[in-house]
């Protein structure tokens, strides 16, 4: 080992950094996962059906429309800005499906394609009227809010819901499960040492450039956290009907995007113009081609999830592009961690709170309570969401002036 | 080299102007910058020089006149144009990104990467090589910036302008929040880049600074050039009367600005 650092400083190196992020709220998803348990419990304790295979079965496919919603909120957030047309953009995406297959016939693969562009496009626009005209992002999206909605409900027509075929393409979304063991738990175990490797490589790396690295029981404690979700989600599932398609399509969106954010110079970008717009420009960031393309990722990604919702209703209808949709992808985003001040969460977080959210709308629904007090209940998870993100943002703010 | 470095200058600025809304900021200024040579810019507050700064980095183009590079007009018109030119800035805000750990921050707009998929093994070995040579001490570099003190972001400010091997630093009052060891330190690398033929535009309000490493001064008074000095053969208070813009007296109403401690 060639380390030029001893190991007492390397020591210290790594405890003044737990330290520093218990002062700074900068856990990471531990008091998300905290949240989270905590919401299980109570609920299993209320009710025995809740943790039952099939209530998270349900759960586990109800939760995609909104989580992709919601990883394109997460991009949105972390350049310290705001789209508040992802609702209706999901909305208006399961319309214009459902009119160009079912009224006009198109085929359902190119409905789909054309659908998801439009997002893209959409998206594109309102990154371009921000980043080109300087319209603060909050305007632009929230006319987008109503402008979409009004294209969605002018083509869905009279009866303002179009139904489609339960065994297409798109149905097939959120009805489709693997159940065959072979595959699901080859799957489970292929990322287990997928994860592993990558992990022990890196350290492999940095030990071989002689950097202060990870202890190796850390790894393979990690690891072994990771079997062990991945298996018990496998297991759980595979007592009712299996690995629902939506949910792996979900998580590998996640993590591509999470890669996308934390591994390219791309990703990098994003977070520099959270963290600064000016000291991006300065630094050679290309600003307005960053906004642009971060309002098309959100825009694309609510397009997908549109088609997620539309898939479990089978018929794209104004239920699904109503402000439920964004209220609650917005609330997602925030209440998994990620900050609505710019530069600070991941892409993990949309699965985290839509997992919170989703729990308390199910676990409500088991109880039978009523949407007003789920509203309520789902409000004050948020709001202290918020309440830890400015804490957070204040401690690194009172630093900064010093 | 040394005959033509003489002949001609690296950075030559021709009547430029730079008019914010209400403000001229900047009217008709002639600069010239040589390889090998310290050229300390002063002034007194609003006088123009971080302007002036922001105009040869890309960050502010001017509105009108000519910037020469080598001889030759070049257009700088945003900061890529700038550093591909080899000119770094150290900017007298920083305009570094708080969220960001010491090493995004240096490798900012500049990443090494390996298909795409960024090289942080090779980044952070890097900057450890550097504080390592410049013998310089941050505790944590994937410490965010938010967590560093005033002083040690501007050491990071310093040491990012140092990345690539430019040809032509701009350091707006890089010392303004370095303790006096750090500071010493600076100027002596400063002379150090200067031996190696980079040429640097140093702003401070410290006289003792620019009196150590500048070889020429040139002051800038309500945006216009007013007076450059030889360091060796010019004193101190002809150049604080020409920054003031009084021929007597003025000294003794302005008290050297002292390092402001973070
Ligand atoms: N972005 C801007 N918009 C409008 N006016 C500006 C802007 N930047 C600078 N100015 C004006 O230009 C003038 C010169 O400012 P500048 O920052 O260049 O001064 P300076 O010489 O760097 O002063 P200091 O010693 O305080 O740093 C000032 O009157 C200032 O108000
Ligand atoms: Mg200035």
């Amino acid at each position: 080992m060639t380390n030029p650092l001893p190991t007492k400083a390397r020591v210290a190196e790594y405890a003044g950094g737990v330290r520093r992020r218990v002062r700074e709220g900068g856990l990471g998803p531990a008091p998300v996962l905290l949240a989270l348990a905590v919401t299980w419990v109570v609920f299993q304790s209320l009710n025995d059906k809740f943790l039952s295979p099939r209530n998270l079965s349900v759960l586990s496919v109800d939760i995609v429309g909104t989580g992709m919603v919601a990883v394109g909120i997460v991009f949105v957030l972390l350049i310290g800005e705001i789209d508040l047309s992802v609702g209706s953009l999901a909305g208006l995406a399961g319309a214009v499906f459902a009119a160009l297959h079912v009224n006009v016939g198109m085929t359902e693969w190119l409905a789909v394609v054309v659908a998801v562009v439009c997002g893209t496009a959409i998206g594109a626009l309102h990154g371009f009227l921000f980043a080109k005209f300087g319209v603060p992002a909050f305007v632009v999206t929230l006319a987008g809010l109503l402008t979409w909605s009004g294209l969605m409900i002018y083509l869905l027509g009279p009866d303002s819901s179009i139904s489609f075929s339960e065994d297409g393409l798109v149905a097939s979304l959120t009805s489709r499960y693997y159940s065959a063991p072979g595959f699901t738990y080859g799957l489970a175990a292929l990322c287990t040492a997928a994860y592993l490797l990558v992990s022990l490589r890196d350290r492999a790396r940095r030990a071989g450039a002689g950097m202060p690295c990870r202890a190796r029981s850390g790894i393979w404690v990690r690891t072994g956290l990771l079997a062990a979700v991945a298996f018990t989600t496998v297991a759980v599932l595979g007592h009712f009907e299996g690995l629902p398609l939506a949910l792996l399509i979900f998580l590998g969106f996640i993590v591509a995007s999470d890669l996308l954010l934390r591994r390219t110079p791309y990703g990098r970008q994003v977070l520099a113009l959270g963290g600064g717009v000016e000291a991006a420009r300065r630094a050679g960031v290309d600003v307005t081609r960053v906004r642009v393309s971060v309002f098309m990722i959100a825009g694309t990604l609510a397009a997908v999830g549109g088609l997620f919702v539309a898939s479990r209703f089978t018929s794209a209808s104004q239920v699904s592009g109503s402000g439920m949709l964004l209220i609650n992808a917005v609330a997602a985003a925030v209440i998994g961690g990620t900050s609505l001040f710019g530069g600070r969460g991941s892409t993990w977080s949309a699965l985290l709170g839509v997992l919170i959210i989703q729990s308390i709308a199910s676990g409500m629904a088991l109880l039978g309570v009523e949407t007003a007090v789920q509203f309520m209940i789902t409000g004050g998870v948020l709001i202290t969401a918020v309440i830890f993100d400015s804490l957070a943002r204040r401690t690194a703010a009172s630093r900064v002036r010093t | 080299m040394p005959g033509q470095r003489q002949s001609q200058p690296l950075l030559a600025l021709r009547g430029v102007s730079k008019r914010f809304s209400a403000v001229q900021a900047l009217v008709d200024i002639e600069l010239e910058i040589r390889a090998g040579e310290v050229v300390a810019l002063v002034g007194d507050n609003a006088a123009g020089k971080s302007t002036l700064v922001k105009v040869i980095s890309g960050v502010g183009p001017p509105d009108k006149g000519v910037i020469e590079w080598q001889g030759a007009p070049v257009q700088i018109r945003r900061p890529q144009d700038a550093r591909l030119l080899g000119i770094a800035t150290v900017y007298q805000d920083l305009a570094m990104c708080e969220n960001l750990d010491v090493v995004a921050n240096l490798f900012l707009g500049r990443e090494i990467h390996r298909f795409g998929v960024l090289d942080e093994v090779e980044m952070e070995r890097r900057t450890r090589e550097l504080l390592h040579t410049l013998s310089i001490r941050i505790p944590d570099v994937r410490m965010p910036l938010a967590g560093l003190s005033g002083g040690q972001r501007q050491v990071v400010a310093i040491i990012r302008s140092f990345l690539g091997s430019p040809r032509l630093l701009l350091l707006d009052e890089p010392t303004a929040s370095l303790g006096i060891q750090q500071t010493n330190q600076l100027l002596d690398l400063i002379e150090e880049l200067r031996d190696q033929g980079l040429g640097v535009l140093l702003i401070s309000h410290n006289m003792s600074d620019i009196k150590a490493v500048a070889d020429r001064v040139a002051v800038l008074r309500l945006g216009r050039n007013n007076g450059l000095f030889d360091v060796n053969t010019t004193s101190q208070e002809q150049i604080i009367s020409s920054i003031t813009g009084a021929a007597d007296h003025a000294v003794a109403h302005r008290p050297h600005p002292e390092e402001v401690w973070p």
